[in-house]
């Protein structure tokens, strides 16, 4: 049977993540309305 | 330096209105809540889509009014993170993606629908080649096949354009394939890609 040789990687690396994403977090933060009617919630995006 | 504001009081910040608490709470976590994930999925991207689906659920459970896990911000957000995490595996489990990272490439087994360009160009070569067969049909024969294979009607419609039964129409169509076949065999055509 052949040999598996697999590389090993690093599962402790420290990353963030990008500036990008974490501005469309906040700016989808901003758009999303939430509206409260009779007991029921209604999603909206606003942009 | 800038005086450490609680979690919790971010959040009751952001639920009344400031956005920038939001800013603020991400960036505290970003690093530790992005390296729980990436220890777990291996994969930047995957990292990052998971980290922003995260953010979304605990967005809308602010927005919503319905967050109450008061003081325990993070250990919540990293188990809607896990959540995720089982998801995105589960979905792959089901739909196994492969990056080729190592000594096997996907692409060695696998590859793109299209045509290669000589296949394209004996594709076309076949084509042409059959156009001009259909050309020496005769012309009721040519007529139906046409109308069937060039222009997708159905033998309903051929009936009624042609002014002969659908029987008629079939027989037609039967006898032109017939004669194709004899017209291929007798050329010596190869009509294969």
């Amino acid at each position: 049977m052949d040999k598996l040789y697999t590389t090993e990687q690093n599962d402790c690396k420290l990353i963030k993540t990008k500036k990008e994403k974490i501005a469309f977090l906040l700016n989808y933060s901003k758009s999303l309305k939430i509206t409260k009617a009779k007991g029921m919630q209604f999603e909206s995006n606003m942009n | 330096m800038e005086p450490q504001i609680d979690d919790s009081q971010l959040i009751k910040s952001y639920c009344a209105g400031e956005e920038k608490a939001l800013e603020l709470l991400i960036n505290r976590h970003n690093q530790r809540l992005s390296s729980f994930i990436y220890s777990k999925v291996n994969d930047r991207e995957i990292t990052e889509d998971i980290f922003q689906d995260t953010f979304i659920k605990v967005i809308k459970t602010f927005k919503r009014g319905t967050y109450n896990e008061e003081g325990k911000f993070l250990p919540w957000v990293m188990r809607i993170a896990h959540n995720l995490i089982i998801d995105h595996f589960r979905r792959n489990t089901r739909m196994p993606m492969y990056d080729g990272v190592q000594s096997f490439n996907i692409f060695s087994v696998m590859g793109d629908d299209k045509l290669n360009i000589e296949k394209q160009l004996i594709k076309n070569q076949i084509y042409a080649d059959l156009n001009l067969l259909i050309q020496e049909l005769p012309p009721d024969q040519k007529e139906v096949l046409v109308m069937r294979m060039y222009q997708d009607m159905s033998f309903k419609e051929i009936a009624e354009n042609t002014g002969v039964s659908i029987n008629t129409a079939l027989g037609r169509m039967r006898y032109a394939l017939i004669n194709l076949r004899k017209l291929i065999e007798q050329n010596d055509i190869v009509l294969t890609n």
